[in-house]
């Protein structure tokens, strides 16, 4: 996975191997591409924990979810399991596991002990392939006796596990997504767990709150307000610390200030202002201070995204040509140039939306995808990602709702977005090729999702 | 009365006849006595009318008391008028119900008159909404509407916005707040850019036409504070303008 570039090269093999059910059901003249097709995963089995406790149904829920939707492992069903399930490693029997039917390659188990108001878990993951079974992991976790402890177990397990599985690429279970909901009766910015369980309230402006973003150190969360400058509300950069769990000031201004963004070192915030005139893009230092402007084109400039990786360049909307279409800089505002999802491959043209309307950028933590929503003519959005290299792209969503706002997680891997594809505005996450898409709210409207950055 | 007089005054002639007669024996006798002298016309009596337009009035109304007289020397109209002549009229506005007296005096006598004069409290004054700026600022500035994805100012937006330069040229006292609205298609963030563009081309018009950028401020709700909700083009045109809010003076 480190190599995306390579994953690129997979695809064709994909396409070209594309079993029958890789393609859409139907009538449907489009067909589903992925970064995981032709990869051959890791089969693992996760058999129940020997426990006391109460907390194992949760814990080994939450933990065989967590490599489930890692992406990166074939889960081995539970039907076909040995009937002997170890809980320390001198009674795992190797052959049963990797034998037929369960065909595991690699098993991880252990118990879980809950001691008064604490709880351990002995984890191990074996590789099972070869006998004896040889230990890939082994380790000792602690965690308060509560369903949230239980919940960190797994997911810190979870992670342990899904870095030796990926050449060290951390797992993402015990990252946060933030996000907007009207659940309250206003827009709000919450967070919730990456797989949507502890949701919270972070702010109670009662007025409405947008595009929240996480700081490189996931300390602060700058997002878009309606606050007044001189008498007058508008929207404002407004900033919450996770730290103090409150508001901390930042520069009022006249007109519409929206989108903040964070540059890769956590010292610059770059954002929509309109003091000028034309909302374009500015510049701040993360107090809001010494603000200079980047863009000076009539029209639009919006939505900036930094190169996560160099912190060198950063892309934005811009509708100077017409309807709002993608734009990348350097980040002192020079050498602009138009991505070109015209010259884009990997879509059949005649697949491809009419040119423009195009928002949302998100690059990812590795700085070589980019991921969008493109507006379809019959008035859907659809997610795509497209490689800046090689301007390969290919489509995440499709025929499912209003698909847009995609957000990246932390291991390039993820992507969590807003659809309407269950009948109203909620957050979904899926893996990077659009598969194994999961709902993760469902009370109120909930939209405008950003992934912590660990 | 007058007949016992005359009787007297015969009795004293008599007497005085018979001591001259009695003096001057033989004299001549005496002429006959004078006729008595006809008897004086005693003076009329004087006649006094006073009458009132209306009765009732209210408060702060007035009236107009009209009077005839004969036989009067002095007319004299109580309280607040004083001396009048033998007949006209004046008005009248009593604070509060009054009687009003007309006394007439001549030789023969005096005479009065009255006439009351019933004084009532107002109607309830009938709320007339004081000349109110923000009710002739919502009947009179109108909205500016824009077709999809764009700012730039339609035929019919600027007729409403020549419209709304002429109120706020008339009340100078004026400020506005210049809301840009989008219809729910697109994108949140872009929206709240797009909304920002379409307050801002109201206003620049705005300013072409005279008026001070000072007191035009902007903002965008992007698509957050739509309207009109379903999802249909009627709708969405609705949703797509610049609208105007009085900021109320301090």
């Amino acid at each position: 996975m480190k190599k995306v570039l390579g994953i690129w090269a997979l695809i064709s093999i994909a396409l070209a191997i594309a079993s029958p059910c890789s393609f859409a059901q139907g009538s449907q003249d489009w067909f589903k591409t992925g970064t995981g097709l032709g990869v051959q995963k890791v089969k693992l089995a996760v058999p129940e924990f020997k426990s006391e406790s109460p907390l194992e149904q949760l814990f080994h829920q939450v933990l065989t979810d967590d490599l489930t939707y890692s992406g990166i492992v074939d889960m081995v069903s539970p039907s076909f399991y040995p009937v002997n399930i170890p809980s320390v490693p001198n009674e795992l029997n190797a052959a049963q596991w990797s034998q037929a039917p369960a065909n595991a390659m690699m098993v991880a188990f252990g118990n879980l002990t809950a001691s008064g108001t604490s709880l351990s878990l002995a984890g191990y993951l074996y590789d099972v392939r070869q006998t004896p079974a040889q230990s890939v992991l082994a380790k000792i976790y602690n965690a308060d006796a509560t369903e949230n402890g239980a919940r960190l177990l797994a997911h810190e397990f979870a992670d342990d596990i899904i870095s030796r599985l990926s050449s060290g690429v951390p797992g993402i279970a015990q990252t946060k997504i933030a996000f907007v909901s009207n659940r309250s009766g206003h827009k709000e910015i919450w967070e919730m767990d990456y797989d949507g369980a502890n949701q919270q309230q972070l702010t109670h402006l009662g007025t409405i709150s947008l595009t929240p973003r996480w700081s490189p150190d996931d300390s602060h969360i700058a997002f878009t307000c309606f606050e007044a400058y001189r008498k007058i509300v508008s929207a404002q950069i407004c900033m919450y610390s996770m730290l103090t769990n409150r508001l901390i000031a930042f520069p009022r201004l006249p007109g519409t200030n929206s989108s903040p963004a964070w540059s890769p070192d956590g010292n610059q915030l770059a954002f929509m202002a309109s003091l000028q005139g034309d909302p374009e893009v500015y510049v701040t230092d993360s107090f809001g201070r010494h603000m200079h402007r980047l863009t000076y084109t009539t029209g639009v400039s919006t939505s900036p995204t930094w190169n996560p990786k160099t912190g060198n360049q950063i892309i934005f909307v811009s509708d100077r040509d017409g309807l709002p279409d993608l734009f990348e800089m350097n980040a002192d505002g020079s050498n602009t140039t138009k991505i070109p999802l015209s010259a884009a491959t990997g879509v059949a043209a005649a697949d491809l939306p009419a040119t423009g309307y195009v928002v949302d950028p998100a690059w990812s933590p590795n700085g070589e995808l980019l991921a969008f929503s493109w507006r379809r003519p019959a008035g859907n959005y659809d997610i795509y990602v497209m490689d800046l290299a090689g301007h390969q792209l290919i489509e995440l969503t499709r025929d499912s709702g209003e698909n847009e706002r995609p957000s990246w997680a932390p291991d390039d891997r993820h992507i969590v977005f807003e659809s309407t594809r269950s009948g109203s505005l909620q957050i979904w996450s899926m893996l990077a090729d659009g598969s194994e898409a999961r709902q993760l709210t469902t009370a109120g409207r909930n939209e405008s999702p950003n992934w912590s950055w660990h | 009365m007058e007949s016992s007089t005359i009787r007297r005054n015969l009795v004293l002639f008599g007497t005085f006849v018979a001591l001259a007669l009695a003096g001057a024996c033989k004299k001549k006798v005496a002429p006959a006595p004078p006729p008595p002298a006809p008897a004086q016309p005693a003076p009329a009596q004087p006649t006094v009318t006073l009458s009132a337009s209306s009765t009732t009035i209210q408060t702060g109304q007035s009236t107009t008391l009209s009077w005839t007289s004969t036989n009067a020397t002095d007319l004299d109209l109580e309280p607040g008028v004083g001396k009048v002549a033998a007949q006209g009229s004046t008005n009248v506005s009593p604070s509060e119900t009054a009687t009003y007296t007309i006394t007439a005096t001549g030789p023969g006598g005096s005479a009065t008159a009255n006439v009351q004069i019933t004084v009532s409290a107002p109607p309830p004054v009938q709320e007339q909404p004081a000349p109110n700026v923000a009710d002739l600022f919502n009947q009179n500035v109108k909205d500016a509407f824009f077709d999809f994805n764009k700012s730039d100012l339609r035929a019919d937006a600027r007729d409403a916005l020549q419209k709304d330069a002429e109120f706020l040229r008339s009340y100078p006292q004026v400020s506005v707040t210049i809301e840009g609205h989008c219809d729910e298609r697109g994108s949140e963030e872009y929206n709240l850019g797009l909304g920002q563009r379409r307050a801002d081309s109201a206003k620049q018009y705005l300013v072409s036409l005279g008026i001070s950028a000072d007191r035009l401020h902007t903002m965008s709700w992007g698509k957050e504070h739509p309207f009109c909700s379903e999802h249909n083009e009627d709708c969405w045109q609705q949703n797509r303008r610049a609208h105007f809010v009085m900021i109320q003076q301090q």
